[in-house]
């Protein structure tokens, strides 16, 4: 869905383009147009600006690989559990073929990915969910994904960070997709309970099941700047209470206000204030010397 | 058990107006009950009710969504559907059961959570959130039994669960089959043809092996005769809780966690294994 909105874009810009010297002999792969502005970029320029418009700053989302490029020291990303993959519990008439062109066009087998890696020389089990992948959703190869790696934070005593993304519960799961909220939950109370540290980042967006689990969970909640948090979808609100929602509603900045969010980190500065994060928790109290 | 109903037949069955609720069923099971009231936090949310009480000699704690008998009593109890409040309270009542040692029954009869713009303001999901994190650690055991609707994230806030049943009328989902049609089937009103595509009535999840059981309802639902119901659900809880007694109270939370840790269907492609 959001690859033929791009490419409808796409063309309807081209023309519009006047063609001067840094424009001539472009092909339409080399710019993109601002989700948020309208504004026509460069690629290049949007991912040298950790894909935040230049002009109006609006954070276009990031898929994992992405994300872990510019978050982790170079070259210690590890993944895990990358064999595990959805197959179609309830049956469920188009699921498979759904799955597998999502695979095709993103490249990825699932809508998280999962590993190990370093930030500033600190060891951490990262997970990052892909937005671009049926819209994050949760099924069980998720839910089996974060939970295996949990369960390996745990017994190595590593720190979880988990950059949330994702429109809730895969629905075409039925009730296994319900259920990996309490799984994963219960993998992380395992994980606390030794005192390990977790970290949620929310991304947009984050609702529904992901948020009503893991996402609202960390011993500290970050979130990226106007990233959409909330339980329901501001529709669905919309249509039970009848009426026009406040602005800023569901916005990051709002659920700083109402006490949901620790901190609000910008892009450019989420891997030195991880890093401080991580830095804190490193040594205990007690080991001081 | 051969399937004798529709998907839909369930549907309508679980959302009966004359299906007996809660606090009925509480005053059935009950030789003394309790309520108790409030999160501590904000208010008392009246679509959870819970508190304490005596089955048979055991004491034991008791919570549940509270739909209404009429659409008067709907509206005060917001047709079951709870704010971030009521799973606050369930969570209090629940902590409180933990140190006095009591076993916890929780009925699950809900839409689902509550989608309103104070239930986002107060933290709906961090409220469902924590109680499927804490739920899991209790060493004391939990039995959670659907009596009606099972919708969603509502439900699951009371369903981590040592036994999950389900009345044999009840259905249990990740979203409504109205919700299903609409995103799913791009058309709201084929929630009749969603619900059969859900797997979500007793027989089915019994199938799936995502619940435990399923309690028999009396001769033609137990919409039409509500003592006998009380009276099955009273045999069949005072079985379980002799059962708990002689269960080792350190192998709760370890039962409930393995119990929940293997749900889940994908492909492993892992060559190692």
């Amino acid at each position: 869905m959001i690859g033929k909105l791009f490419k409808k874009n796409k063309t309807i810009e081209i023309k519009s383009i006047k063609t001067t010297s840094r424009y001539n002999d472009i092909s339409a792969e080399m710019y993109d147009k601002c989700e948020f502005c309208g504004e026509i970029i460069f690629k290049e320029d949007l991912i040298k600006n950790l894909k935040i418009c230049p002009k109006c700053k609006g954070y276009h989302r990031l898929n994992p690989r992405e994300r872990i490029n510019m978050l982790l020291d170079d070259n210690s990303f590890e993944e895990y559990f990358e064999f595990i993959e959805s197959s179609n519990p309830i049956v469920f008439e188009g699921y498979q073929e759904k799955i597998k062109l999502y695979q095709k066009r993103s490249d990825e087998k699932t809508a998280i990915l999962t590993g190990t890696g370093k930030i500033d020389g600190k060891k951490i089990a990262i997970a990052c969910m892909n937005p671009y992948f049926m819209m994050g959703s949760m099924g069980s190869a998720l839910g089996e994904k974060l939970t295996r790696l949990i369960e390996l934070a745990t017994n190595k005593n590593l720190p979880v960070i988990i950059f949330t993304a994702s429109g809730g519960a895969r629905m075409q799961e039925g009730v296994f997709s319900l259920m990996q909220m309490a799984k994963i939950s219960g993998a992380l109370k395992k994980h606390s309970n030794q005192g390990n540290l977790y970290v949620t980042v929310l991304t947009d967006p984050t609702t529904g099941g992901v948020s009503a689990s893991f996402a609202m969970l960390g011993d500290l909640i970050l979130a990226e700047p106007k990233a959409l948090i909330g339980f329901a979808g501001p529709r669905v609100i919309k249509q039970t209470i009848k009426s026009e929602l406040p602005k800023g509603f569901q916005r990051s900045e709002y659920l700083l206000k109402h006490g949901f969010v620790d901190q609000i980190v910008k892009r450019k500065g989420m891997k030195n204030f991880l890093s401080r994060v991580l830095r804190i928790h490193q040594v205990g109290y007690n080991e001081k010397k | 058990m051969k399937k004798n109903k529709t998907a839909w037949e369930h549907v309508q069955l679980a959302r009966h107006i004359d299906r007996p609720r809660t606090k009925e069923i509480i005053a059935m099971v009950c030789d003394d009950f309790i309520e108790l009231h409030g999160d501590r936090y904000y208010m008392d949310d009246p679509a959870i009710i819970g508190g304490i009480g005596e089955i048979e000699g055991f004491p034991v704690t008791i919570i549940g969504h509270q739909k209404g008998k009429n659409t008067e009593e709907n509206i005060k109890r917001n047709f079951g559907m709870a704010h971030p409040e009521g799973y606050r309270k369930a969570l209090r009542l629940m902590k409180q059961a933990k140190k006095f040692n009591r076993p916890i029954i929780n009925f699950i009869d809900t839409p689902g959570a509550y989608c309103g713009l104070e239930a986002e303001e107060r933290g709906q999901s961090e409220a469902i959130a924590r109680n499927l994190f804490e739920m899991m650690d209790l060493d004391v055991p939990i039995l959670s039994i659907i009596i009606g609707e099972g919708g969603s994230g509502g439900a699951l806030g009371l369903g981590v669960a040592n036994d999950v049943w389900m009345l044999e009328n009840s259905i249990y989902s990740v979203i409504s089959p109205e919700g299903f049609s609409s995103i799913l089937l791009k058309d709201a009103s084929k929630a009749k043809e969603a619900s059969e595509m859900m797997k979500i009535i007793p027989e089915d999840l019994l199938e799936l092996s995502l619940i435990d059981e399923i309690i028999n309802e009396p001769e033609g639902g137990g919409h039409l005769n509500h003592e006998d119901l009380g009276n099955i659900l009273k045999k069949k809880i005072t079985t379980k809780l002799i059962s708990y007694n002689e269960i080792k109270k350190e192998s709760f939370n370890i039962e409930r966690y393995e119990k929940f840790r293997k749900y889940g269907k994908f492909n492993n492609k892992d060559l190692k294994v």
